[in-house]
């Protein structure tokens, strides 16, 4: 068996492929929250609430209706989209002036609350969600295994990253977003539906967190608990990134990924924590974010 | 001449007034005192002590939040710092006194508060309730696996001690006095900090801080200094705990507690003295209540729910509620 610095290469690659899944998760999630930021200017707490929503929406509705993965990737983010919509409408629209620790206050109590009461409902321990007969198998590559559905979570999460960056940087609709972000008055001035691209914006930026929690649905545990603790990682890594920059999010995302992978294979125990322990160099060194702009 | 009588007039009646709102709030004061020493003959001591620890962590909490406006998301990982160090000392040095356990407890959350700070003062905002929370997770993680916290199972069986060697705090009444000593010690420390010029600096970075920094202050020091006594007192609350109940566990430093303790100290009243401790008792009452009956499950979209209506319809909490109320209709 082929080794590099005293690690087998499988184990080496295992663990790489599992960082960069994870990384996956990290970008899909970040970006989301950054979106978010970008134009109401506030941290969504209950945004691993609504990746919870995600998954826990894909295993209810196959339980009780059949629906099956393809139609759930698009069904769940949808169902879980206009619940966000309804949260901004209801809840965040009636604090916009005030000073956004509240904003960030009330998104958590929101968060307690669907967690919460999932809990009471579903418990703890965790639902299966089959995985697609499509995806049953995988690569046999020289130097690793590479299932199916771990290949198309990397490539499906890249390509919604992608479109994202591409719509907000290159598109018109993306051009009212970022002018939105610079001076939203001005924009009202212009005609433009500032309350309406609000909305619609935090309901993209969750529908972002229950895309990955589709994705995530036939790996990982699907509970109500499982969004809290990714979300405090995601927030580590939107401090290490800086929420200045689309691209910075998907980069940072996936590079704590692989941080976090090959963290696993030299010292395992260490691994959960690696990502804030990078984030406290990032602040000490260059407080703004490795893709931040001000200080 | 006339001139000048009605102004030493104005002044006499001025300084009367002044008297008398001092009297008021004495006579509050010592009321309130009065029943807090009367209470454990009406209610279970145990309880009272632990809304006093709770009280005194928020108190402590509100130090950052309410009087130098900052967020901290991460204010668990000094009150199990604090429990833990003491829990730890308490259980494997027999000969330590009570006192003394204590106060490493509240040293060692004071020396974590410090490094905690240095680390977060560099981002603002939001931000810095990202950081400290990302911190306090971190040392969940240390937590979970250092040797000294007992793990998942967490330190059982911290024996109380006897107080300076001498007095026995397995009696539960002595207990409570001590708690109620400390407690009083933390509120009128946060007090005395608050009405200092010092306490003026932090109003002044809470309202502006580009203005702070433009009056010459070294506004990151200020914010240093406080977040690390802000630490300290959150360490020495949970010290306490872990004495009442002779426990100490990974509930404490997790990120529930720390929006726990965010949730007493808004819905008390943030920026006011009295707002927390209202706010803690408020909360252990609720929980108490809710641990009892058919609710049992439901603490958490309670609180949640709770939460969400104390920041979209009364952000000044109960207590600044009521003062708006007595400004309003008695003045």
């Amino acid at each position: 068996m082929t080794e590099i610095l005293g690690i087998p290469t499988a184990v080496l690659f295992g663990q790489l492929l599992l960082g960069i899944i994870n990384g996956s998760f990290y970008a899909l999630l970040s970006l989301g929250l950054a979106v978010i930021f970008g134009l109401l200017k506030i941290i969504n707490f209950a945004h691993g609430a609504m990746y919870m929503l995600g998954a826990m929406v894909t295993v209810i509705m196959f339980d009780v209706m059949g629906v099956n993965y393809w139609v759930a990737l698009l069904a769940a983010p949808l169902v879980v989209g206009c619940f966000g919509v309804a949260i901004e409408y209801f809840l965040l629209r009636r604090i916009g002036g005030q000073d956004h620790i509240y904003s960030l206050l009330l998104t958590f109590g929101v968060a307690l609350m669907i967690q919460g009461i999932l809990t009471n409902i579903y418990g703890v321990s965790g639902m299966r969600y089959a995985m697609p007969d499509v995806f049953k198998g995988g690569f046999r590559l020289d130097f690793m295994y590479l299932p199916y559905y771990r290949a198309w979570v990397i490539c499906v999460a890249l390509v919604v990253c992608f479109g994202t960056w591409f719509v907000i940087e290159k598109t018109k609709l993306g051009a009212y977003l970022r002018a939105g972000t610079e001076d939203s008055q001005l924009m009202q001035g212009f005609g433009i539906n500032v309350p309406l691209l609000v909305s619609l914006t935090y309901g993209f930026g969750v529908m972002l967190a229950a895309f990955a929690g589709v994705l995530a649905a036939p790996i990982y545990s699907v509970n109500p608990v499982m969004g809290s603790n990714i979300l405090i990682v995601v927030f580590a890594v939107v401090v290490i990134g800086g929420m200045g920059s689309i691209a910075g999010a998907i980069i940072t995302g996936l590079l704590m990924g692989v941080i976090e992978g090959l963290t696993k294979v030299v010292y395992p125990e260490f691994s959960s924590a690696v990502i804030f322990l990078v984030m406290v160099i990032v602040l000490l060194i260059r407080p703004s974010g490795l893709f931040g702009k001000e200080a | 001449m006339s001139n000048s009588d009605n102004q030493t007039e104005l002044q006499k009646t001025m300084l009367g007034q002044l008297k008398a709102s001092q009297r008021k709030k004495m006579i509050f004061n010592l009321v309130v005192l009065a029943l807090l020493i009367l209470a454990p003959a009406v209610i279970y001591a145990t309880f009272l002590m632990k809304i006093l620890c709770f009280a005194l962590f928020a108190v402590a909490f509100n130090l950052l939040l309410g009087f130098t406006g900052l967020l901290s998301f991460g204010h668990a990982a000094f009150l199990a710092a604090g429990g833990y160090t003491t829990g730890y000392l308490l259980s494997s040095y027999s000969g330590l006194t009570t006192e003394m356990g204590i106060i490493a407890g509240t040293a060692a959350a004071t020396v974590l508060g410090l490094l905690f700070a240095i680390v977060a003062i560099r981002r603002q905002g939001i931000y810095f309730a990202m950081i400290t929370l990302a911190l306090a997770q971190l040392l969940y993680f240390v937590f979970v696996q250092a040797p000294f916290t007992g793990g998942e199972d967490g330190l059982h069986g911290v024996p109380r001690g006897h107080l300076f060697g001498l007095i026995d705090l397995e009696n539960n009444v002595a207990m409570y006095y001590f708690v109620l000593a400390v407690f009083l010690g933390g509120y009128l420390l946060v007090q005395r900090i608050v009405n200092s010029p010092y306490g003026q600096v932090l109003n002044a970075i809470k309202q502006n801080e580009p203005r702070a920094v433009s009056l010459g202050y070294n506004v990151d020091r200020y914010k240093i200094i406080a977040f690390v006594i802000s630490a300290g007192l959150a360490g020495l609350a949970g010290s306490m705990k872990t004495v009442v109940f002779q426990l100490a566990s990974l509930n404490d430093a997790h990120w529930h507690m720390s929006g726990e303790v965010i949730l007493m100290t808004l819905l008390g009243g943030t920026g006011t003295l009295l707002g927390p401790v209202v706010g803690a008792t408020f909360v252990v009452n609720l929980e108490y209540q809710l641990s009892q009956g058919p609710l049992g499950d439901w603490v958490d979209p309670i609180l949640g729910a709770i939460f969400v209506i104390t920041v979209i319809a009364f952000r000044s909490g109960i207590v600044g509620e009521v003062q708006k109320f007595v400004k309003k209709n008695l003045n």
